[in-house]
């Protein structure tokens, strides 16, 4: 060293008091463009395929034509429905990753009454029983883990994810009961003839309603976390039940309520993918949407408004994905890389918004 | 340490701050709450990195980037909340993350954690798990680990704030056995008369600037005081005379055991009186908590009687209720509890959302109304002098005295007819503190049966008209404030009803 005097890299990490919303957003915007140019040079390197080509595909799974775009619109409305469950539970730091299961018993009680009931009541009616079936059951699905949790302390994340297990299981049950025709392994279009308990499509526009439903709830759920006094209970008991219990806020049953709601939010979604979309049931119609709908919710910090954003990446992501994969002759997994390398990017970037880089000031 | 300058965000922790650190010799860092002492400090031993300025260790300027840098050049720090990994013992703590030598020498560790304690006069068992120790033992596990780390530089941060009278003398003992092998030793502390007691130098921090350093023997608690708070404050503490004194509480016969069986509270009696301030001594976990908790509502109560008298005359026994109910029977009841953070506010909320905690379910409908809770926010923050950027700052980001004031003020503005404090003052600056003895003291004139848990019996004695003395969790004596003395109320505390 010399006795020289030491220098260091001249660079360190600060924690932020604050931020602008403005600035961060403009952080996850440049994480956007610095991802997408990762993309294209990763694109080119293991592809050799012109990197505008391939974000022009992209863009083009979901923009192709106006079909696409419904599809789209539909996928993006479905899991934004389950995010938005997912996220007063999140709030209240009860991590619910049962989203699945609790689609899934929605799906099938929805299934269940347009099959039983199809037959013998009038179409509004059993629309409304599914409706409510839905709700109830998908209600019970978040009821149970949230009983266990209030009375017995049970581990709420272990727990939800095998009601999962038991939902899939039960459709695989019923499936095999109710297969259309006999030996197919697949319950086949409900009602087809009659499309009872199917919901109307407005307009010309199949999936529109679904659209609506979501952008209600994006709504409703906002102003419940936000302005609600179930809102606020719910944000103190996840901060600290030590708090909650001093100002006389009922934990379990905090717990419970808000268990049950987001359980009925799922419930609601499997109605809406059952009746209003697919008339059918697989064990596969949630199709992994409970759990990515775990990250669309941390992605936008639980903010409604952001979710909508949040989903709507991760569903273009995965169209582009798709189309990229048949177009190029590509495997599927390619455009998994791409959607990696984007969430890589957005989740990295909320370092920059907690934290800033300093050069350190030359001492006076 | 030359020119030293910190920042967080807005908020300038030191400001060009220069000190001196010598060997063979205890200084002091003395300042309010919020005056830089710990960030500078935490700075010296690589836990924060200095945005300008120079650190000169031995004469030759040192960059710290990490507490291993720190240690390895001889820096080491014992903090306020201790980092030992509880299922431990202390020789594992102390060797964690140790590479010396080829083979992991658990033997040789303890029989050198041995010599250590005899050379300075520790008294801790190197077998002893974390878990089954004290405070004070805890404490002693850290000062050894940096010790081992061969640290000549030791720095404390407010290592007496956990220790009863008895434990801060055995401290101070080895410190300066320690002193005598040598050792630079640099205490954080707000507490004058330990600064009297045990350091050469005091060196004094106000709002991160540097005021003075002083020679201890040279210096008394007045000029310190003066320099600390900026301006001249007066070290005595009102007791208005108590008026239209009423039982407002009370309690007979309350026993209280914990969910481990053990007995937290027996056979307590007294009364809580309305327009009297009811100071509450013991040694730490001698009862207090419980028998905050037992009239709040959040403990469960084996057996006894807590009856409330309202203003009509009518009497409810508190006993089985919780919060929720007690405040639908229409009893203001207001308590500030020793955990503030933890229980009394919610850290990640903002000003205003901490203040609706009380009031978010008054009005009918769904929603909560923000504007009420806004309005007082507002109005805690003038009168009470809040140090905040904002009415929508996280209440965690926040100094601790400012954190108090917030719930303080919470719980003054729901006009309670009682008022429960623990530990009000902890950690509070003089001024803070000054603060709310005077909150305490018009509560009381208003007519509020006030309760005041403290540990520093020199307030106690100058601030409440009865003090209740526990020990191990019964009724060791009620003594009149006025005439008792420190050694009355002392001994009460050691011993039940005060008996040698």
């Amino acid at each position: 060293m010399k006795n020289k005097t030491k220098r260091g890299f001249g660079l360190h990490i600060v924690k932020r008091a604050s931020i602008s919303w403005y600035k961060a957003m403009g952080i996850r915007a440049v994480a956007l463009l610095v991802s997408i140019v990762v993309c294209a040079i990763v694109t080119w390197a293991l592809t050799r395929q012109s990197p505008m080509g391939v974000m022009q595909t992209i863009f083009l799974g979901s923009f192709a034509s106006q079909r696409r775009f419904w599809v789209m619109m539909q996928d993006l409305s479905v899991l934004l429905l389950i995010s938005l469950a997912m996220a007063p539970a999140f709030r209240m730091r009860f991590w619910n990753i049962g989203g699945e299961g609790q689609v899934m018993i929605g799906c099938l009680a929805t299934a269940a009454c347009m099959i039983n009931f199809g037959k013998n009541l009038p179409n509004g009616l059993v629309i409304l029983i599914s409706l409510i079936a839905a709700v109830v059951a998908g209600g019970i699905w978040g009821l149970v883990p949230a009983i266990c949790k209030a009375k017995w302390n049970t581990n709420e994340t272990l727990f939800t994810l095998m009601m999962n297990y038991v939902a899939i299981q039960l459709c695989a049950y019923f499936i095999i009961i109710w297969e259309s025709p006999k030996g197919s392994g697949k319950v086949g279009i409900i009602n087809q003839k009659t499309h009872a308990g199917w919901l109307p499509t407005i307009g010309k526009y199949k999936y529109l309603l679904t659209v609506i439903v979501a952008a209600a709830m994006t709504v409703y759920i906002f102003c419940y976390m936000k302005y609600s006094k179930h809102g606020y209970e719910l944000a103190v008991v996840g901060e600290s039940q030590k708090t909650a219990k001093y100002v006389g806020i009922s934990v379990g049953k905090v717990i419970v309520r808000t268990m049950v709601l987001s359980g009925a939010i799922c419930g609601l979604t499997g109605f809406m993918l059952v009746a209003g979309s697919d008339h059918t049931i697989t064990t596969t119609l949630a199709g992994g949407r409970g759990f990515t709908a775990v990250l669309v919710a941390w992605m936008a910090k639980f903010n409604p408004f952001g979710m909508i954003f949040t989903s709507f990446l991760i569903t273009f992501m995965s169209k582009g994905a798709g189309e990229v994969a048949s177009s190029f002759n590509l495997n599927e997994s390619f455009s998994d890389i791409l959607t990696s390398i984007i969430i890589f990017f957005l989740i990295g970037c909320e370092f920059f918004i907690q934290y800033r880089i300093v050069r350190q000031k030359e001492a006076k | 340490m030359r020119g030293i300058t910190k920042t967080f965000g807005k908020v300038v922790a030191n400001d060009n701050v220069s000190i001196d650190i010598y060997k063979g010799e205890i200084l002091s860092l003395l300042g309010e709450n919020g005056s830089g002492k710990t960030t500078l400090m935490n700075m010296l031993s690589g836990i924060y990195y200095p945005d300008s300025g120079h650190i000169y260790i031995n004469g030759k300027e040192e960059l710290i980037h990490s507490p291993k840098d720190a240690l390895a050049l001889g820096i080491g720090m014992v903090h306020q909340h201790f980092k030992l990994v509880d299922v431990m013992t202390a020789t594992e703590n102390i060797v964690l993350g140790l590479k010396e030598g080829k083979k992991f020498d658990l033997k040789a560790a303890a029989k050198k954690i041995r010599e250590i304690c005899d050379k300075y006069g520790f008294d801790l068992d190197p077998e002893q798990k974390i878990y089954d120790m004290s405070v004070s033992e805890k404490q002693t596990v850290e000062i050894v680990k940096m010790l081992y780390r061969k640290a000549d530089i030791l720095i404390l941060d407010e290592p007496t704030a956990v220790l009863t009278p008895q434990e801060t003398e055995k401290l101070f003992d080895v410190l300066r056995n320690m002193k005598q092998d040598d050792k630079a030793i640099i205490i954080i502390t707000h507490k004058l008369n330990e600064v009297l007691e045990i350091s050469d130098y005091v060196d004094i921090l106000n709002k991160g600037k540097f005021i003075g350093s002083l020679k201890t023997s040279d210096t008394n608690a007045q000029e310190m005081t003066d320099m600390m708070v900026g301006h001249a404050v007066k070290l005595n503490i009102d007791r208005p005379e108590p008026k239209n004194v009423k039982p407002k509480i009370e309690i007979s016969g309350l026993n209280v055991i914990d969910e481990d069986g053990i007995p937290k509270l027996q056979d307590v009696s007294f009364s809580i009186n309305s327009g009297e301030i009811l100071g509450i001594a013991g040694i730490s976990g001698s009862g207090q908590k419980e028998l905050l908790e037992s009239i709040a509502g959040l403990q469960k109560i084996q057996s006894g009687s807590i009856k409330y008298h309202d203003e009509k005359g009518k009497e409810y026994d508190l006993v089985g209720m919780n919060p929720e109910i007690i405040r639908k029977l229409g009893i203001s009841l207001s308590f500030v509890p020793e955990d503030r953070l933890g229980m009394g506010l919610v850290g990640n909320m903002d000003l205003t959302g901490n203040m609706m905690l009380r009031s978010f379910r008054k009005g009918g409908g769904l929603f909560t109304n923000r504007k009420i809770p806004h309005d007082l926010a507002d109005e805690v923050v003038k009168e009470l002098a809040v140090d905040t950027p904002g009415l929508s700052t996280p209440v965690r980001r926040l100094s601790g005295g400012n954190v108090q004031k917030v719930l303080v003020g919470r719980e003054i503005a729901s006009n309670p007819s009682v008022l429960l404090t623990a530990y009000a003052v902890r950690g509070l600056d003089i001024n803070s503190s000054y603060v709310i003895y005077d909150l305490m003291n018009k509560q009381k004139e208003k007519g509020v049966a006030v309760v005041y848990v403290g540990e520093d019996l020199d307030v106690l004695l100058q601030l409440a008209d009865r003090i209740l003395v526990l020990c191990g969790g019964k009724v060791s004596g009620i003594v009149d404030g006025k005439t008792a003395t420190k050694n009355e109320v002392g001994l009460l505390m050691t011993s039940l009803g005060g008996k040698e």
